[in-house]
């Protein structure tokens, strides 16, 4: 080059430096932006979901004095299971209630009262009986469950009281309750040990969470081993030609296919062929397993391939046979790669929703399922079923059940991320 | 290969038990989302008053609902279904054509769909005529000769003068959904009749009525706000010149942010509702198949609860989730009915 006369190169550069470190400056503020914008979309969804949640864990009780009246209830012997199935229990309560406010005797205006308690204290009040039958006949000062109007009526009456559906007469029963402390809330512990239910103030999240739990348990023991054990073959053993081309295609275009296609896939093959149950976690385990192996079966791969071929030819090369290899040397310095891809997998499956809708899991169930067989509805689900609910109160069990979600998600990813520390090798 | 086929026998004989799947012990409900909540409450006492677990219920749209249901007998099949509309005669033969042969019906109460907006604005009184004016894709032309137009209407002033001069808005539900069908089959097709030459094509050419009646528009004046009428409520409350168009349950509990249009002079309340003078209201249902009554313990025992005073009764729990019930006669011959498991003949 003879055009130096005009600029030596390290004057050129110089001239360009001022420049390059501005574009420099310039490319890191791009990527810190990007990051902030992230952080504070984060936060903003937490701390909406946190303040709108929050209430959920409280819940409010009224204090009764409730009298077993053997009468009343029809109950003669406190140990007949039958008699006690059948009790009126409704009707202590409605006792209970006449005694507090004597000055109800309108039909109406009793009717109102009445709606005062939640039908959580009848069950209640049968279990007490239940599991001790020498209350019959006692009276007893009971903290019992209060109604879902009440709950968010008590709950904001600091600032903004909703009022919703009460009356005037029974806003002034709770604000005459609630001067004389027979009003508190106390930490919500059916929120975390019961099932759904139609009222809000008895709804809980265990059930769903235990779903999600079974659920998952099948789909990680069959996607897992099933997904390693194909890449492995696609790795280590297939021999490169227009087949494995196919099928690799194939893997890779069922990863991007719409979640809903494989409930539609569930229920033709699990549901019409198999004539399996509707609305049980073995199904939904399997019909997300199908989605899932796409994912685990690329991640593996990935994963397999990283593995250093030195390290599998110094295997070969000390006389290991190929499965000796594989299993001894490949797989465990694999492991990390393949867990951080079930774990993106399985993450993927909690959230879904759609392809259970077609296997019945986006369903109302009470009772808690006790094994992969019994019905049952996972998180997102219930997540969605309270969304659309109408009762107000259900607006923060719903922001209440987004956070365990959250919380679940973070204790699997949590767990991952140790196992593949613990399983980490260097090389 | 021992192992490989000891595996495969295993995951078949998994797959045979359930071919026979004598193991469901609880009811399965299948169907509307209008109903779903009615069903939840009864199935949800059901299970802690008695000896049964709680029914599976499950919210598919009536459509779905039907589908699954007459899919065949058997306890992998759904043993009820919720509906916010009778069953179709087309329904009903695809129910006998599996072997769904007998099939009780049972009428449970009325559900009132509102259109309405937001606290901070004035209520708005509408005609159903009004509703058809503002919301169809084609209305009749404003020079009163008898052909139509695309919908020419800005405002609801534009509809009627009586009508505030603000912007047609007006939010609803989706076509999958059992309020948006009820709406138009109610409220468009109600309005739709007031013109008289198009009320007389209801005999002459019902293809060409409710093609007129039916189809809303689509240039922005009603939009589609998706299934959940929580959603639309929410949206209501920011945009106080929208309407929006939901199931009276939601208006029952979100009192405090938006209130109902009267329609044809009457205010949607449990009462009119009733009664019947509010005019955009309608029947709900459930359908049982006859032949799981035995197979399936529990059956009779939630019919039972359903038709109870304390459930579907003028005070019953069911008027507090917002059904709205049937008149007292009505109710006893219906219970008695469903007592004497009477199957549906024909519609």
């Amino acid at each position: 080059m003879n055009n130096s006369d005009s600029m030596s190169v390290a004057e050129r550069v110089e001239k360009n430096l001022a420049k390059r470190y501005r574009a420099e400056k310039r490319f890191r503020i791009f990527g810190m932006i990007s990051v902030s914008i992230g952080i504070i979309a984060l936060i903003g969804l937490f701390t909406q979901i946190i303040s709108n949640g929050a209430g959920a864990f409280f819940q409010t009780y009224v204090k009764l004095d409730i009298t077993f009246d053997a009468d009343e209830l029809g109950i003669s012997d406190p140990t007949d299971p039958d008699q006690l199935m059948i009790g009126n229990y409704d009707g202590i309560v409605r006792d209970a209630l006449r005694e507090r406010f004597p000055s109800v005797t309108k039909r109406r205006e009793k009717r109102d009262l009445y709606s005062l308690v939640s039908i959580g204290a009848s069950y209640r009040l049968q279990s007490d009986l239940r599991q001790n039958p020498q209350l019959l006949g006692t009276t007893q000062t009971l903290w019992v469950l209060a109604d879902d109007d009440v709950d968010v009526y008590f709950k904001s009456r600091e600032d903004e009281p909703f009022i919703g559906r009460l009356n005037d007469l029974q806003v002034e029963w709770i604000e005459s309750l609630a001067k004389s402390n027979e009003l508190k809330t106390k930490f919500n512990t059916i929120f975390f040990t019961s099932g759904d239910s139609a009222e809000p103030e008895q709804a809980g999240i265990l059930g769903a969470l235990l779903g999600s739990l079974l659920t998952l348990l099948v789909t990680l023991l069959l996607s897992f081993p099933i997904g390693v054990a194909a890449a492995i073959y696609l790795e280590e053993y297939a021999k490169s030609n227009k087949f494995t081309d196919f099928i690799e295609v194939n893997i890779n275009n069922l990863a991007a296919v719409p979640s809903v296609i494989f409930g539609l896939l569930g229920l033709a093959i699990f549901l019409n062929f198999f004539n399996m149950p509707r609305s049980i976690p073995l199904v939904g385990g399997f019909v997300l397993t199908l989605m899932t192996l796409p994912t685990i079966i690329i991640s593996s791969r990935a994963a397999i391939k990283a593995v250093p071929p030195s390290i599998r030819q110094a295997a070969l090369g000390m006389g290991a046979s190929k499965m000796q290899m594989i299993l001894h040397h490949v797989l465990p310095l694999a492991l990390p790669g393949m867990l951080t891809g079930a774990i993106i997998g399985m993450a993927q499956a909690l959230g879904e929703t759609a392809p259970l809708l077609m296997i019945g899991m986006v369903a109302f169930i009470v009772e808690l399922p006790g094994s992969v067989a019994d019905p049952a509805t996972v998180l997102p689900v219930q997540i969605f079923l309270w969304a659309d609910s109408p009762e107000r109160a259900f607006t923060e069990r719903t922001s209440a059940a987004i956070m365990v979600l959250l919380a679940f998600l973070i204790t699997m990813n949590t767990f991952a991320i140790w196992l593949r520390k613990k399983l980490e090798r260097r090389w | 290969m021992k192992k490989l086929l000891l595996g495969l026998s295993f995951s078949a004989a998994i797959a045979t038990s359930f071919t026979h799947a004598a193991g469901r012990d609880s009811i399965s409900i299948v169907g509307s989302s209008t109903v779903f909540p009615f069903s939840k409450v009864v199935a949800e006492r059901f299970g802690k008053t008695t000896n049964f677990k709680s029914p599976t219920v499950e919210s598919t749209g009536t459509g779905g609902g039907f589908k699954e249901f007459c899919k065949g007998l058997g306890v992998n099949h759904p043993d009820i279904s919720n509906a916010s509309r009778r069953i179709k005669q087309s329904e009903l033969d695809m129910c006998k054509a599996n072997g769904v042969a007998d099939v009780i019906e049972v009428l449970i109460g009325y559900d009132g769909i509102v259109l309405a907006n937001s606290v901070k604005a004035k209520q708005v009184k509408l005609s159903r005529k009004d509703i058809f004016l503002a919301l169809a894709k084609k209305v009749p032309n404003p020079d009163g000769s008898k052909t139509l137009v695309d919908n020419p209407y800005k405002t609801w002033k534009d509809v009627n003068p009586s009508l505030p001069a603000s912007k047609i808005e007006v939010l609803g539900p989706p076509t999958t959904s059992g309020t948006r069908d009820a709406f138009v089959e109610l409220a468009m097709e109600g309005g739709c009749k007031k013109v008289d030459w198009i009320g007389a094509l209801k005999d002459s050419d019902k293809g060409r009525f409710k093609e007129i009646c039916h189809i809303l528009r689509e240039d922005g004046a009603f939009i589609e706000a998706g299934e959940n009428d929580n959603l639309i409520v929410q949206k209501l409350d920011a945009n106080p010149n929208a309407l929006g168009i939901f199931g009276f349950s939601f208006l029952d509990q979100n009192a405090d942010k938006v209130q109902a249009s009267s329609i044809d002079g009457s205010d949607p309340t449990f009462d009119t509702i009733a009664d019947g003078s509010y005019p955009v209201s309608r029947p709900l249902y459930f359908y049982v198949k006859k032949g799981h009554m035995e197979v399936i313990p529990g059956i009779k025992e939630y019919l039972a609860e359903f038709t109870s005073e304390k459930a579907w009764g003028d005070e019953g729990y069911l008027t507090d989730k917002g059904m709205i019930p049937l008149a007292k006669e009505k109710r006893n011959q219906i219970a008695k009915n469903v007592k004497d498991a009477v199957v549906l003949k024909s519609l």
